[in-house]
């Protein structure tokens, strides 16, 4: 769907304006992340391994090799997901929060165990979502979520500050009808947008290779991440990539339309 | 709060009068399959909203004979779909006699009229005279108000009074209250108004596009919502035991 992609792009991008940023990857069991970040290669020791106390903070994490503020902390392949406690997961976070400037937490599909976790000590949050009924639905059940099972929630603090993120964007397939479109998208789950990634084969070439698409900078996926990371920021960009592309004069005459 | 004068002892409790709001089954007579039949279709038009309710039995109507009354059966039949029979409320010298052997509360009866007894006309006035409280002052409920939007799997109740909703209602959301259900945005979820069997409770919403909606008990699905006023603001209620659906501008 695209959480991960988004996770490794939007670390990636807070690190290149020069932010201290670590991401997490939540997925316990699954471990992507490392793939996308072309690290792969580089775990020693793994977020539970932290949690149970058999290895440090610095002893895990792994600094990342084109931008240098930017850490990773892996998921671990073989334990158990229940191996996350919200106890753990606080500590860890407590001690990330001295020395980085964003903590970044990529969050496992669904609303099991990893998911509560991974959203508990959010400040804000991005919710990614494809143009389809279904990711839309899912995603609308995440909002409550975050609004009803957070620590922002629970102590009754300013809620976690929400963020729209549609990836898998293909304007043609919209304009057909084939897809929802950015303004369905945005009227159903009411929640103010933050970017819109179009589909694209970038984005898979780019994940195969183990590099964040942020960091294609040629590409439309890879400004589109750029935007969204700038607007994050607070800064005000124009949306992009939302319609098709104009077809030129010649073309629409030779297809009669 | 503030520490009696009376005495300096904290007391481990202190009584205090209650006005609650409650459901009354109204029985006419009293057969056990028929019961549990009637009961058990009742549940499955609001599921989840009869579960652990308090329910006292109103024998103002009750025209059977007063051996047929086995309280014992109603309590079980009752406890087994989750609804705790707490007292009667009416009823002659033998019948409170046998609820007393059950040990059921005896409320007093008479109270004149419930809420329900005249569905069609518009009752402006909601209040009804406590009878139970008379101290008590009959200021409406409030409602409960509610500005976030209700997401998928969120449940929101208001048991007592009116449900405000200042946001969308989305799909797998299930909005209920005792009263009426206003919703100032799009109702994309379940809506479930009257639910301790107000027929005169409504649904207004700014574009219908339910799951469900359902006023005491009466329900109608998103397929045969559609027809009329689908997506479009409208108020929704109840006329001679039939979901109507009118639309909001020049009611």
């Amino acid at each position: 769907m695209g959480k991960t992609t988004t996770s490794a792009s939007i670390s990636t991008g807070l690190a290149k304006r020069g932010h201290k940023t670590v991401v997490i990857d939540f997925d316990v069991g699954l471990r992507n992340l490392d793939l996308i970040m072309n690290c792969e290669r580089r775990v020693v020791y793994d977020f539970v391994n932290v949690i149970q106390g058999e290895a440090s903070l610095n002893q895990a994490l792994i600094r990342d090799k084109r931008v240098d503020t930017l850490y990773i902390l892996p998921a671990s392949q073989t334990r158990e997901k229940e191996a996350l406690t919200r106890e753990g997961v606080e500590k860890i976070i407590n001690e990330l929060s001295e020395t980085f400037d964003y903590i970044v937490c990529d969050s496992p599909a669904g609303i099991e165990h990893g998911a509560l976790m991974a959203l508990y000590y959010a400040d804000e949050a991005v919710v990614v979502t494809n143009p389809e009924v279904s990711s839309v639905r899912d995603s609308d059940r995440i909002l409550g979520i975050l609004q009803s099972k957070s620590r922002r929630a629970e102590m009754g603090q300013d809620p976690v500050k929400e963020h729209l993120l549609l990836t898998r964007y293909n304007p043609a397939r919209v304009e057909k009808g084939e897809m929802l479109s950015v303004g369905d998208v945005e009227e159903i789950l009411a929640i103010p947008l933050l970017g819109v990634i179009p589909e694209s084969q970038i984005v898979l070439n780019a994940s195969n290779q183990g590099l964040p698409v942020i960091l294609e900078g040629e590409s439309d996926a890879g400004q589109a991440y750029d935007d969204a990371v700038a607007r994050l920021l607070g800064e005000e960009r124009e949306h992009r990539f939302m319609s098709a592309q104009k077809k030129g004069f010649f073309s629409r005459m030779f297809k009669g339309g | 709060m503030s520490e009696t004068a009376s005495s300096g002892l904290q007391h481990c409790f202190q009584l205090k009068s209650a006005s609650v709001s409650m459901t009354a089954l109204e029985l006419y007579y009293f057969d056990n399959d028929e019961f549990e039949d009637t009961l058990r279709d009742k549940i499955s038009q609001a599921p989840g909203f009869f579960k652990d309710i308090p329910l006292i039995i109103s024998l103002e109507k009750y025209e059977g004979l007063s051996s047929e009354l086995d309280f014992f059966k109603i309590i079980g039949t009752c406890r087994r779909h989750n609804i705790h029979v707490i007292g009667v409320r009416g009823g002659n010298d033998d019948q409170r006699r046998l609820a007393r052997g059950a040990a059921l509360a005896l409320l007093p009866g008479g109270g004149q009229r419930d809420r329900q007894v005249d569905p069609a006309e518009d009752t402006a006035e909601t209040s009804e005279p406590a009878a139970a409280a008379p101290e008590a002052p009959t200021e409406p409920t409030p409602a409960r108000i509610i500005s976030q939007p209700v997401r998928s799997g969120q449940q929101v109740y208001a048991p007592e009074g009116d449900l405000i909703i200042l946001a969308p209602v989305q799909a797998g959301a299930e909005v209920l209250a005792a009263g009426n259900i206003h919703v100032y945005g799009p109702l994309r979820g379940r809506a479930l108004a009257g639910i301790h069997g107000a027929q005169s409770a409504r649904v207004f919403c700014q574009s219908l596009e339910a799951e469900l909606v359902s006023i005491a008990g009466h329900y109608k699905i998103s397929e045969d919502l559609q027809d009329n006023g689908w997506k479009t603001a409208v108020q929704i209620q109840l006329r001679d035991d039939l979901l109507v659906v009118t639309p909001l501008e020049k009611a």
